[in-house]
């Protein structure tokens, strides 16, 4: 009663099986590596900007203030760290190492950056406000997700407002030594450094503008741009 | 690491993908072999054939079935057709009164016992060498018959199962299972050619008389006594075939509680009775429906139910983050600019579109075979997402019913 068995079609259709398996997963590699190297172009016209920006500033002296421009560059920044977000959710274990250095040059970005714009607001006298927010997804931080969700909000109601994120325990020498200057503790996280005062623990909205009532006057500042522009 | 969830997902979806390529290699391979007829044949010799059709409360539905088997391109001196009211408490038996004078058909009345009961009951006055069942809510293409005769010129073959096809499809329901329908022709098809059916469904399939003369009655088995009959064949080595081009029509459920009520006794039974045959499984003197049938059942449902899991828990994360969002920040709606970027490239939906295309390219083949008019529409579209969101809950029932609740499903 034997019955014939046709094992060549079953290790035929193995192997073939298997090489569209193998062309799934290739295929999504393909996209992930095409979005890292999207993520190092945008990186590295950010850093031009950033040294073009720093030059101008060597050059303030010679210059007005209305020709230092920064309000693009803060949008760049902001819509590279939501790719790079996407990107460390999207990964796998083994894009993990790829994904960390652009983090670290993210963040070396982002510092460069923070400082150039403190520097122009001060000689220039304009109003700012600067965050400095640190956050980790290692020790499954659900304040720090409530957090980013506060920034975001905050983002999108006062956008002249410059947010910059930090993952706590990235390896990288100029986070360390943010992290030292502000005395910013993982037990303590989420931190935020609110023109230049630490605040620890999630914060609402609310709590952030109460505490920080000149936050208004972003607004107010914007407004006036506005309608000098439409004149 | 990966995760035991995801280590399962990619499992289930190789196994899956695998046995969709096993039926497209055996397509390719033996689509010569595909005979669909479109024009009435003649047989050299016309033997005998009973086709018994079981009734219980079928008073709306069974003229039409034997309307369509009197209507049947067969000598009427050999086909009989024999009636078994099986304790109706509706006026079935009050209906059947029409036919008491017609020569080939015999009416008989017996008390409620199940479906199988009323079968044997008819088998015990059968005296043709061929037998076969039509439901009292079926009805069967005039050139059926002849053309499921043609495969009995081989001796060997024992069996030979229709292809069964949804007779209206009005709503949603209806039309998802009309996909279905189409697809399973093609199933069907490539599992015989494969010698692996493992139903011989209730409408019209045709049996020779030996089968049960040598292998006995139908059994209760579950309330699906067609599967368990095709399983006791397999078992004792006797072929089954499929006849594509006899067409059958059968009334399907209408409503998503009518379907889940059929699929659960449809899966109960597959489980059940795989249960009850276990000794067959991988063993590879049963020939394929041991590797390969039985296998993919069971591979099916374990995907379907960790698919629909898997898509409800990140659904369910997606909710909790909003819900979060929501009340912490209130709501916002922010409409960011269309980016590539963010379209997602997870090997998951490489893997699903790859799935999905082959099931796509299953009914579009099973659509050419049973002569369905329609190309291919959105209603695939029906059946997947129908399919994908209710099936899973007939097949977790099942399941349950069959481990835990040991609870037999009723008929209706």
């Amino acid at each position: 009663m034997n019955q014939k068995i046709d094992w060549k079609k079953y290790i035929l259709v193995f192997f073939i099986t298997l090489s569209l398996f193998l062309t799934a997963v290739y295929l999504s590699n393909f996209f992930h590596r095409s979005r890292a190297e999207e993520i190092k172009s945008i990186q590295s016209k950010i850093a031009i900007d950033i040294l073009s920006s720093e030059t101008q500033y060597a050059l303030l002296e010679d210059l007005s203030c209305k020709d230092v421009s920064n309000s693009m560059l803060s949008q760049e920044l902001n819509s590279l760290g939501d790719k790079i977000d996407y990107q460390e959710s999207n990964s796998s274990a083994g894009n993990a190492a790829d994904l960390v250095d652009l983090k670290r040059y993210y963040s070396l970005l982002e510092i460069k950056d923070y400082l150039l714009m403190q520097k122009v607001t001060e000689r220039c006298g304009e109003k700012a406000f600067f965050i400095l927010y640190f956050y980790t997804d290692k020790e499954n931080c659900s304040e720090c997700v409530k957090q980013g969700y506060v920034l975001t909000a905050l983002r999108e109601k006062y956008p002249s407002l410059r947010v910059y994120s930090f993952d706590y325990s990235l390896d990288l020498s100029a986070v360390r030594a943010l992290k030292s200057i502000y005395k910013i503790d993982d037990r303590n996280l989420p931190a935020l450094i609110i023109n230049k005062e630490v605040v620890t623990g999630f914060k609402s909205v609310e709590d952030i503008e109460e505490q920080f009532p000149e936050l208004e006057t972003l607004l107010i500042v914007e407004k006036t741009k506005e309608e000098l522009g439409k004149k | 690491m990966i995760g035991v969830g995801t280590a399962i997902f990619y499992t289930a979806v190789f196994l899956s993908v695998y046995v969709q390529v096993f039926f497209l290699v055996t397509f390719l391979e033996k689509r010569r072999h595909i005979v669909i007829r479109k024009d009435s044949i003649s047989l050299p010799e016309y033997p005998g054939v009973t086709i018994i059709v079981p009734c219980w409360n079928e008073e709306k539905t069974v003229e039409k079935t034997v309307a369509s088997l009197l209507a049947l391109e067969y000598p009427k001196d050999k086909l009989h057709i024999t009636i078994v009211d099986d304790g109706s408490t509706d006026n079935t038996w009050g209906v059947l009164q029409k036919y008491a004078h017609t020569p080939n058909i015999h009416l008989y009345k017996k008390e409620n016992g199940g479906k199988h009961t009323a079968m044997n009951y008819a088998l015990a006055q059968t005296t043709t060498p061929f037998t076969g069942c039509l439901d009292a809510d079926s009805a069967v293409h005039p050139e059926a018959l002849k053309r499921i005769m043609t495969y009995f010129a081989d001796p060997e073959i024992m069996a030979v199962a229709p292809s069964i096809m949804i007779e209206k499809s009005k709503n949603p329901i209806q039309i998802a299972q009309r996909v279905e329908y189409d697809m399973a022709v093609y199933v069907k098809k490539m599992l015989a050619f494969i010698g692996g059916i493992h139903v011989t469904p209730g409408p019209f399939s045709i049996f020779r008389k030996k089968v049960f003369d040598d292998l006995g009655n139908y059994r209760k088995a579950h309330n699906t006594e067609d599967q368990e009959i095709a399983l006791r064949m397999q078992s004792y080595g006797y072929k089954i075939e499929h006849c594509p081009d006899a067409y059958v029509y059968t009334v399907s459920p209408n409503t998503v509680k009518k379907l889940y009520k059929q699929r659960l006794r449809w899966i109960y039974g597959f489980l059940n009775n795989l249960i009850d045959y276990r000794h067959l499984l991988f063993r590879k003197k049963y020939g394929n429906v041991a590797l390969f049938t039985l296998p993919s059942g069971l591979i099916s449902i374990v995907t379907a139910m960790f698919g629909f899991g898997y898509i409800l828990y990140r659904f369910g994360i997606y909710i909790a983050d909003k819900v979060e969002q929501i009340r912490i920040v209130g709501w916002q709606f922010s409409l960011r600019p269309f980016d590539w970027f963010y379209v997602s490239t997870e090997s998951t939906i490489f893997l699903s579109i790859l799935l999905y295309g082959l099931v796509i390219l299953a009914i579009m083949l099973g659509r050419k075979m049973s002569q369905d008019r329609k190309k291919l529409s959105l209603d695939f579209l029906y059946f997947i997402v129908i399919y994908s969101v209710v099936a899973p809950f007939w097949l977790a029932k099942a399941v349950y019913n069959t481990t835990v609740a040991k609870k037999m499903p009723t008929w209706r």
